[in-house]
């Protein structure tokens, strides 16, 4: 697809003799999002930290638009407009909540050098952070520890975070993970009008989540894609109940 | 539980008070030990940054320190014999002036601590460790060798260096000087950690991959950091040697940057004045348990053995009740 906003070609990720990711070749176009499904040890994991830049792949490649990044390290594809949240949650837990999203738009600034202005004092950082808490209800919470925050909380602030640096893509790695029937909801409700703004790569065990949000789902096992199509198409398809849908049911 | 800054300004004051009181009692060798400590606390401000703020466990700091003592015997080794300095092709006269021998101390030290930085900064954890005390060690026995700067004897210098408008030659206003020094490392420690920068740095030790996909480069922050911190070390060197009138290799010693960790931990890691309440204690335990016993390390270490076990945020931990070893 030439219009995919994000995208690997046939993506090799060996540990040893287990092949984690294998010939995998997926794609993120503008507005949509796409689902990544599948049992434990799948991959998913794997795919999204070689997407991100954390994991340098063994063979195949990953493309922004069409810019070829498999080369480029974490922080550059993060400015080329790649926002990863984390499965367990990566952020400064002894720092307030406010400071892990003045991170994030330090991040978008592309201006941590400077030595000896007061980060708090600067309008235009704490704006877009502020705006990112509000998105995700967090506004409250501003000034507390991070490490005081509830793990449902801390899922939101991963996203608030990935909300500052206003990217191209979204790239997110079980967003509502222990988040509860209601936190769930929320979260769905927010990535549904979300995908808007930039397509989202995601990652989620919450069937119930990805049919409602889904506009493609690509099923991985065992390293390799064995479908890939609309809700509907996954849902039909018998392969898919056997070796995955079916274990959960 | 005391307010933090309540504490700091104690120290502060006793600082101020007791070498004043010493002055008018007329126990110069007070005055000399209270600047021991607070050049101590100069060099591990300088630690501090980097393993306090950075999360980095030099363990080579004594490189920093030791360059800036050397800065200063070389300069006014040269001073001293009128014979000049020769850089390979031109030659320059040494000097006795402190703000200069300050400069190149700092610049010096920090440009070490670039080419250290960059070699090191690769490796954490353990291989980071090894890899400062290897360098510690080979400037050491660099040091050692270098027989035309007194080899393993060091370097005697036999007047204090000058700074203008001031008396060095007694006690006091060096230890101005000095105390002056260290608020200003203080002060830039502290803009630091309320800066982008700080934030930044702060953030890469915490959560390293988090700073990543925010687009940043941790290795570059550390990077700073460790140069900053190389050169407020580097200038410590400076000003002990001058305190000492004589340098030698042990400045270099993997013990002095042991020791330096050590009062870190003690006084508490990451915070401003950690490292001034270490220095302070460390000073007082040396002189007088070190007039009691031969041993008084031993008690260093059950100190350091019940800090670590039982008070992790170090002693300004434990007044001002919050174990985190952060401001
Ligand atoms: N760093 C690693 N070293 C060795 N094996 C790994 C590593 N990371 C993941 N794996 C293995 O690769 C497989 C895929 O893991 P992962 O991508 O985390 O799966 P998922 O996210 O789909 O649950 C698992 O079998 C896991 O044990
Ligand atoms: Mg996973």
């Amino acid at each position: 697809m030439s219009d995919a906003v994000l995208s690997t070609k046939n993506l090799v990720k060996t540990f040893g003799a287990l092949k984690a990711i294998d010939d995998v070749s997926v794609d993120l176009r503008p507005g949509e999002i796409h689902a990544i499904i599948g049992p434990n040890g799948a991959g998913k994991s794997t795919l999204i930290a070689q997407i991100a830049g954390a994991l340098r792949p063994d063979a195949g490649s990953v493309w922004m638009g069409d810019r070829d990044v498999t080369r480029l390290d974490t922080s550059a594809r993060a400015r080329l407009g790649l926002g990863r949240t984390f499965q367990i949650s990566a952020l400064a837990m002894e720092d307030t909540v406010l400071e892990n999203v003045l991170l994030g738009a330090l991040g978008h600034s592309g201006k941590p050098w400077r030595l000896f202005r007061k980060v708090h004092a600067d309008a235009e950082l704490r704006a877009r952070a502020m705006a990112a808490l509000e998105r995700v209800q967090l506004a409250d919470a501003t000034h507390t520890r991070t490490s005081a925050l509830s793990h449902g909380l801390r899922r939101q602030l991963e996203v608030a975070v990935a909300l500052t640096l206003n990217p191209r893509a979204f790239v997110m790695d079980e967003p509502m993970a222990g988040l509860g029937a209601e936190g769930s909801k929320v979260m769905t409700g927010f990535l549904d009008g979300l995908r808007q703004e930039a397509p989202i790569l995601l990652i989620e065990h919450d069937m119930d989540a990805v049919f409602a949000l889904a506009d493609r789902i690509s099923v991985l096992v065992y390293g390799q894609v064995i479908a890939s199509g609309t809700v509907d198409d996954i849902r039909r398809s018998a392969e898919v109940r056997r070796a995955y849908l079916g274990e959960d049911a | 539980m005391i307010a933090e800054r309540y504490i700091n300004a104690v120290v502060l004051l006793g600082l101020l008070v007791v070498p004043s009181y010493a002055l008018m009692v007329d126990e110069p060798f007070t005055i000399t030990l209270a600047t021991r400590a607070v050049v101590l606390a100069l060099a591990a401000v300088g630690l501090n940054i980097a393993l306090g703020t950075g999360g980095l466990v030099s363990l080579g700091h004594a490189v920093f320190f030791g360059l800036g003592g050397y800065a200063m015997g070389i300069l006014a080794f040269h001073a001293q014999t009128y014979a000049p300095l020769s850089l390979g092709i031109f030659e320059i006269g040494g000097t006795k002036s402190m703000p200069i021998i300050w400069l190149v101390a700092i610049v010096v030290s920090a440009l070490a601590a670039l080419a250290i930085g960059l070699l090191s900064l690769r490796t954490s954890g353990v291989y980071f460790i090894m890899i400062t005390l290897a360098f510690g060690q080979m400037f050491y026995y660099f040091a050692i060798s270098w027989s035309a700067y007194g080899g393993e004897d060091g370097l005697s210098i036999y007047l204090r260096n000058d700074f203008p408008g001031l008396n060095t030659l007694q006690p006091m206003p060096f230890f101005g000087l000095c105390l002056a020094l260290l608020c200003l490392a203080l002060i830039l420690h502290w803009r630091l950690l309320l800066s982008p920068f700080g934030l930044a740095l702060n953030a890469a030790r915490q959560a390293p991959q988090r700073v990543e996909t925010v687009g940043l480069n941790p290795m570059r922050l550390r990077l700073v950091a460790f140069v900053i911190s190389g050169a407020v070390t580097g200038l410590a060197g400076a000003l002990f040697a001058d305190l000492n009138r004589f340098v030698s290799p042990t400045m270099f010693s993997w013990q002095l940057s042991g020791e330096l960790i050590v009062l870190i931990i003690i006084g508490g890691v990451g915070r401003l004045f950690g490292p001034v309440l270490g220095a302070i204690l460390f000073v007082v335990l040396e002189h007088w348990l070190g007039a009691v016993t031969d041993f008084w390390h031993v008690w260093l270490g059950v100190i350091l053995l019940l800090i670590v076990l039982f008070a992790r945020g170090g002693l300004l931990g434990l007044l001002t009740g919050k174990e985190g070893p952060h401001v």
